[in-house]
Order: C-alpha cells, then sequence, then structure tokens
C-alpha cells in the first residue's frame, strides 16, 4: 500500500515522532504568550535543552534523568530571560532574539566533544500484542513515552487554562496586568513562572531530538523547530488541542519532504527542505491577514512589560 | 443619629519622590454611612483608598476596623476583613467572561457552575440583572460596572469603596446605582463615595471629607452644604464660570453627511449614518457614555480613520479620503483623548511635540529641514498662553502631569488659528482651574470664528460651552438641538436611557 514509494501507515507514526519536539515547544510558549510575554527565544531554550539533556543522558546512561536535565537546562535560560524582560524590564522581542543567538553559542561549546557519540535508547512503550494490530498498531502502540507524554501535556495544559483558577489568573495577567495588579495579583512573579515553564518545555522539546530524533548532538541541530513552534502558538490561536494539530500538521511536512528525497522525487531537495519553512510563512500571512488581534484570541496584553507604578 | 465607628484612620501620610500624596489624614466611617471623599484630581483621594484596600502602605499613622488595628498587606487580606473596591477602570478583563471576572475579584471562588447562578441570585436582589456567561468585552459601561458592584457583593463587604463610579454612566444609570446603595447602606455596609461631582454627593452622602493636595480641609454634611460651598473647600479659591460672547454663527465650516465606518479598534463601536454640520462660531456639544464610537468618531474627523470623500466636507470641500495632515492644510485641527501616546509621543520633548501637529499651519519646516527656532518659540507661545507649568520646553512630555500635558496639547492645536477644531475629552482628569481656563480657549476661538466640535462624558461641560448638543449611542448621533431649554431627563432618553436597566428594581422601594 505505496503512494510514490511512501507508506502512509509509517508516514503517521513517524510524523507523531518528528511533531514532539515543536508539539512541547509550542505548547510551553503557548503557556507564556496566554500570560501577555513573548519570548522569541524558543529556538535558544530548545538547543541548550538537547546539549544538556544529551550531556546527563550519556554521563548516567539513563534517558530519564537526560529529559529531566533537558527540561532544567531550558528553564535556566529561560531565567534568563525572565530577569531581565520581569525585573529590570527590558524589551520582550530584543530581548527573545539574544537568548536564541546566547542559547546556539553556548550549546555549541557545551557539546564540544560530544560529537559522534551515541546516547542511551529511549525504550519504546511495552503494548504487547496490542502493536500488533495492522495499520493502528504502528500508528498508535509503538511509539517511546515521550510521544504519549506530550499528548498528555496537552490534555494538562489545556485543563489548567480552561478549568483551573490557576489557569484563570494566567489568562488574565496576559488579558490585563493593570486590572489583575488592581486586584492584588502579583504579575511579574507569575510571568515569571510561566516563562520557566515555557522554557522547561522547550528544553524538553530540544532533548527529545538529541535523544530520540536524531539520536546524537550536531551543532545546531534544532534547526529551526524553535521558530516553527512559534508560528504554530499563533496558527493554534492560542489553543493547546489546536497546538497538537498544527504540530502534526508541521511534523507531517517535515516527515513527507524526507520521504519524497529518500523517494527519489523530481522536486530539487532544497526546495523539498525549505518546504516547512515557507508553510509557515504562509500559515502566519493568512492567519494575520483581514481579521482583528481580537478575533485571533490573542492576550491583549501580549509583549508588553509591566511596571508597577504607584 | 450616632453610629458605631467601622474605619477609624488616624494621621495617614504617604509620600512619592517629589509629591505627598497624604500627609496627616484623619476620617471615621460609622456602620451603613455613605462616605464621601472630595478633592480635585491629584488631591490624593486615589492613594488614600489604595491604602485602606491594601495596594499601597502607609508612610505613617494607623488605621482601625472595628476597633482592632488594621494594616493590610495586600488586598486580599482587605477583602477578607470585609474591605471591597470598585475602582474607576481598569479591574476587569474584556476577553473574559462575567463569570471569571467576578471569581479574580474573589478570594475562595466556588465552583463556576455555584458562582454562575449566585451571580444572578445577588444581581436580581440589588437590581442589577446580569448574564454570568457574556463576555465584558460586549458589554456597556453600566453594566461593566454592575460586575464589579457584584464581585464586590458576593464577598459581603462591610466597607465598599467606590471611585468615580458614576463617571461612564447615563443620569438614569446613576438612580439605579443609588437605589443599591442606599439599600447597602440601609443593610448596614459602609461605602466611602470618591467624586467631585458635588450634586452626587449631596443627594447620596451623610458624610463628606475634603482633601486638597493631600490634607484634610474639611468636613461637612452634604445635604446642609450647597455645591458652591463644597466646590470652592475644593478648589481653595472662588470659581468664574466661562464667559460667553454670543457671536452671529456663520457659513458652515464642517458638514458630515451620512457617515459609517467600522472601527478599526478591537470590541470597538462602529459608525452609524452619522450627520450633522457645524457653523463658523459655534460649539457642537456631543455628548455620551464612553465607548458609543467617541473615539471613533474623532478618528473619522481627525483622518486617521477615512471614508468616503464627500462625507466630510471642510469648507464646503470633499475631505473624507485625505489624511490627517491634509486636513490640518485644510484648516481642521483634532485633540484625541489619549494624552499619553495618541496626543503626544510621551518621550519626546515638547518642543518636539509642538512640531508634530504644529509644522504644517504654523511653517515650521522649510525645504524637508526643521526651523528649531520657530519650533522653540511656538512652544514656549504654548507654554506662556496656556500656563503650562513645566521646568522648560525641553522636558519629555511623559514628565508633565495629566492636566498640565492637556493644556499644552489643547493649546498646541487652538493656537494654530484653526477653521474647524475637533476635541475629544478637553478636560479630562484636569483640575477644575485648568479647564475652566481650557473651556475658555475653546470659547475664545469659537468668538474668533472657527467652528467647534467638543466631545466629552462632562454633561456640565457641554451644557456650558454649547451651542448645539447631540449625543452618541452604539454609534448613531441623534439629531443635534440647541442647548438653551435642555433638561437632564431629555439628555438621559438621548443617551440611550438606562439600556433596559428600568425593569430591574421592582423588588424595593
Amino acid at each position: 500500500m505505496d503512494f510514490g514509494g511512501i507508506n502512509p501507515v509509517i508516514l503517521v507514526a513517524s510524523l507523531m515522532v518528528a511533531a514532539v519536539p515543536i508539539m512541547l515547544a509550542a505548547l510551553g510558549e503557548l503557556v507564556v504568550e496566554k500570560a501577555g510575554v513573548l519570548n522569541l527565544g524558543v529556538e535558544g531554550m530548545m538547543i541548550v535543552g538537547a546539549i544538556s539533556g544529551f550531556i546527563a543522558a550519556v554521563a548516567t546512561g539513563s534517558p530519564v534523568v537526560g529529559f529531566l536535565a533537558g527540561a532544567a537546562g531550558g528553564a535556566v535560560l529561560s531565567l534568563v530571560f525572565a530577569f531581565l524582560t520581569q525585573v529590570v524590564l527590558a524589551n520582550q522581542v530584543a530581548t527573545g532574539l539574544a537568548l536564541t543567538m546566547f542559547g546556539l553559542g553556548l550549546s555549541s561549546l557545551m557539546g564540544q566533544g560530544y560529537n559522534g557519540i551515541k546516547p542511551p535508547l529511549t525504550g519504546k512503550v511495552p503494548f504487547g500484542p496490542l502493536a500488533d494490530i495492522p495499520v493502528l498498531g504502528p500508528i498508535l502502540f509503538a511509539h517511546d513515552w515521550m510521544v504519549y507524554a506530550s499528548i498528555a501535556l496537552v490534555a494538562g495544559v489545556w485543563w489548567v487554562l480552561r478549568a483551573t483558577r490557576l489557569g484563570l489568573i494566567i489568562r488574565a495577567v496576559g488579558e490585563s496586568h493593570d486590572a489583575a495588579h488592581a486586584l492584588g495579583y502579583k504579575v511579574n512573579r507569575i510571568r515569571l513562572m510561566c516563562i520557566a515553564f515555557g522554557g522547561a518545555m522547550a528544553g524538553l522539546g530540544g532533548a527529545y531530538v538529541s535523544l530520540v530524533r536524531v539520536p546524537q548532538w550536531v551543532d545546531g541541530m534544532t534547526a529551526g523547530a524553535g521558530w516553527i513552534a512559534l508560528a504554530i502558538v499563533v496558527f493554534a490561536s492560542w489553543r493547546p488541542w489546536r497546538v497538537l494539530i498544527g504540530a502534526y500538521l508541521f511534523g507531517g511536512i517535515s516527515v513527507l519532504q524526507l520521504s519524497l528525497q529518500a523517494g527519489g522525487s523530481a522536486i530539487p531537495v532544497e526546495y523539498l527542505s525549505m518546504s516547512p519553512y515557507l508553510v509557515t510563512i504562509v500559515v502566519l500571512v493568512i492567519m494575520s491577514s483581514g481579521r482583528g488581534r481580537a478575533s485571533l484570541n490573542a492576550p491583549a496584553a501580549l509583549g508588553q512589560n509591566f511596571h508597577a507604578a504607584r | 443619629m450616632t453610629r458605631e465607628t467601622l474605619l477609624n484612620i488616624r494621621g495617614i501620610s504617604k509620600s512619592y519622590p517629589g509629591v505627598k500624596a497624604n500627609e496627616d489624614v484623619s476620617f471615621s466611617i460609622g456602620v451603613g454611612e455613605v462616605h464621601a471623599l472630595l478633592g480635585e484630581n491629584g488631591a490624593g483621594k486615589s492613594t488614600l483608598v489604595k491604602m485602606i484596600y491594601g495596594l499601597v502602605k502607609p508612610d505613617e499613622g494607623s488605621m482601625e476596623l472595628r476597633g482592632k488595628s488594621y494594616a493590610p498587606a495586600e488586598p486580599s487580606e482587605a477583602r477578607g476583613l470585609g474591605v471591597a473596591m470598585v475602582f474607576q477602570h481598569f479591574s476587569l478583563f474584556e476577553a473574559l467572561n462575567v463569570a471569571e471576572n467576578v471569581a479574580l475579584g474573589m478570594e475562595n471562588p466556588p465552583p463556576m457552575r455555584e458562582l454562575a447562578a449566585r451571580i444572578r441570585a445577588v444581581s436580581e436582589e440589588y437590581g442589577l440583572p446580569l448574564d454570568p456567561a457574556r463576555m465584558v468585552g460586549d458589554l456597556s459601561a453600566g453594566e461593566r460596572q454592575r460586575v464589579e458592584i457584584i464581585r464586590c457583593l458576593l464577598q459581603d463587604p462591610k466597607l465598599l469603596i467606590m471611585d468615580e463610579p458614576t463617571s461612564v454612566l447615563t443620569p438614569q444609570e446613576v438612580e439605579i446605582l443609588f437605589k443599591t446603595l442606599r439599600q447597602l447602606s440601609a443593610e448596614g455596609t459602609a461605602i466611602l463615595y470618591i467624586s467631585h461631582k458635588l450634586e452626587e454627593i449631596r443627594a447620596l452622602c451623610d458624610g463628606a471629607t475634603i482633601l486638597r493636595r493631600g490634607k484634610v480641609v474639611g468636613t461637612c454634611v452634604p445635604r446642609e452644604t450647597t455645591a458652591r460651598e463644597m466646590a470652592e473647600l475644593m478648589v481653595g479659591a472662588t470659581l468664574t464660570p466661562p464667559e460667553r460672547r454670543a457671536t452671529a454663527k456663520g457659513e458652515v465650516v464642517l458638514g458630515v453627511t451620512d457617515l459609517s465606518a467600522a472601527s478599526p479598534i478591537p470590541f470597538g463601536t462602529s459608525l452609524k449614518n452619522i450627520a450633522f454640520t457645524v457653523a463658523r462660531g459655534e460649539v457642537l456639544g456631543i455628548a455620551g457614555v464612553a465607548g458609543n464610537g467617541q473615539d471613533e468618531l474623532l478618528l473619522a474627523l481627525s483622518g486617521e480613520l477615512r471614508t468616503g470623500a464627500d462625507r466630510i466636507r471642510i469648507n464646503g470641500h470633499a475631505a473624507g479620503d485625505l489624511g490627517p495632515s491634509e486636513r490640518r492644510k485644510a484648516g481642521l485641527v483634532a485633540a484625541p483623548e489619549d494624552r499619553y501616546g495618541h496626543g503626544a509621543a510621551p518621550d519626546m520633548s515638547l518642543v518636539e511635540n509642538a512640531l508634530l501637529t504644529g509644522a504644517i499651519r504654523r511653517n515650521l519646516t522649510r525645504n524637508g529641514f526643521i526651523d528649531w527656532a520657530a519650533t522653540r518659540a511656538f512652544a514656549d507661545e504654548i507654554i506662556q498662553t496656556y500656563d503650562v507649568r513645566t521646568p522648560g520646553n525641553h522636558v519629555a512630555a511623559r514628565a508633565l502631569s495629566g492636566g498640565n500635558l492637556q493644556k499644552f496639547l489643547i493649546g498646541r492645536e487652538l493656537d494654530q488659528s484653526p477653521q474647524v477644531i475637533v476635541i475629544n475629552q478637553p478636560t479630562w482628569g484636569v483640575d477644575a482651574a485648568a479647564a475652566a481656563a481650557i473651556r475658555q480657549a475653546i470659547l475664545n476661538r469659537a468668538a474668533e470664528g472657527a467652528g467647534v466640535v467638543v466631545i466629552s462624558q462632562d454633561l456640565d461641560e457641554l451644557l456650558e460651552i454649547a451651542d448645539n448638543f447631540a449625543v452618541l449611542n452604539e454609534g448613531r448621533l441623534t439629531r443635534p438641538r440647541t442647548v438653551e431649554g435642555l433638561t437632564i431627563d431629555e439628555i438621559g432618553l438621548m443617551m440611550g436611557g438606562a439600556h433596559g436597566m428600568e425593569v430591574a428594581h421592582h423588588a424595593e422601594a
């Protein structure tokens, strides 16, 4: 059942894996933006998460420790951003861009001597005979645990934002920091925690790239995944389940272009490899044209720093 | 009637760098009393209530609530002790629904479904009907205020602080609010009512404390004091109303016909079939509750929002498709409501801000270069003529107080020998003396032959300076009519009455 050398079952199964890093990073950024902060440093936090996780996993031989270290690495880097934007009130866009460049350089430094090493294998979840069901088996029951964890995280973030008081406070802070402050909420503290969560999620996504997806350490290996994650947040109009759809869509495009390359497609390789990024731009243009910000569901205070005057 | 004391404030002081916001302020509020805190903008009312609500800590002095020492470290502690506050602005979230907004202001909100039921119950009881599932962004100003009041009532407050609650309401909505407040007071809730609207205070309050420059300058029983006496205590000077010279009205300088435009502002109001004319020497006052299309009308008249060419005519020439600079050239100047960011570039100096709109009509540029000497002279002229208190013309606009910056911005527009003047909220947040000066300057320009459109939410102001009067309601403009013989009741009905709120008060009264 192949179409032009591409097996749809394998395609779907592998796009689920390919989507995990951008889904995790986008989910973290969604929470950050819901709190009214625009952190463009996702790429930097992902790559630092990738190398931190890689180093820890190689040192301990445990992928779980690797993922935890990846999350910690991303979170620590995001705290630099949090300090600059929430404490000394630096411009969020400039700080975010700087964070990306800093992260790329830092990861390169940390990764000296880790080239060519294999990380410990992240095992598949044993579903026993379920994995042997035709079509459904390879799609649903033959993945490593991070694939399932990422979907659970989407559900978790959705539930927290929708149904809990914590989520309500996060949305309120992103909607109007002045009103939230007047009611006695600590705007900058709440934002700081959201930024750290976003950093941890980006780091987790990065660690998945270096521990599962590739799996080895290469300089600059996230290759723009952070930017795609940022685009997915807008594409998803700040809704968690749409982040999942967006990530699978973009994951699908990147897997498809790989398969097309392998299948000896007539289209030049360069066009295929630029396709995910082109789609990102097209999606952003379509999403932001015509309709106002409000209908796009964007948090009203997005990108604005808060300073409690009097 | 003597009441048990609820809140006692003794010798409170609070300083900010360069200002003493409060100095040795003392007063007390009894159980169930409606107490007014009177004062001009900048008199220190807001700082004082922020200290009572726990948002700001006093430098000196002490407070007692029901005989016990009271020093809330944050608003949640104040709320826990039964102190609730309705804010003037800044405390609702437009993209959240009513129930979520209420939940954010409560300490331990019940689950959403239960909360929605309680909102319905309490809102019926006090005659303030509200649908908990509606988005706050879609509500009228009066309904938004109800959200805030209900948020407070759900916590069973002992003291309710209200910061300028009526500035956004129609006269009929004010009546309904007062009924609710009297009902609360009868049930034993004390109300601290902040306002500078004297007639309202006379109608509602049992006692008043008057602040000027952070100090208590007097107390009175509002029912037994005239508005004039209170005003003079507040300002510390005698006030003279602006002087009007009857002028013959000339030919039409601004004509608007069938103007409709979608709002560029999120949650804004679109303009629908607006039509009016303004003649030379005429002042047209446009009233209306905030958010009924005032901002959009200013944008459409100033040229920031373009429409069909013949919808707007300046001196008989089609101007609807012209941008702001071209309209200035044609003789129309405009001053928007928002001073910081719309009317002025906050981080630029007064000289630079004078240049921004003055360049065209005052010829401040030559061959593309700025004539700094002439620009400085223009800025100095405004500062002198309009009594702008500033260390110099090099100061950033942001550094001026709201009232001073407003004087500067109004002066900048009026001193360009305009033929048509459009101003939104000319005296918002300006103290009484400065407001009188601004109104006088507007009248002087009209006397010199300019046509003036003043959009304002201050009815007294409009009645004082306007020749003709119209109301914006949900983006529609009523037919302008002469001010003479107009009653407050008629105006209220023009403003859309109480937006269907009349039915609410059936239970009591």
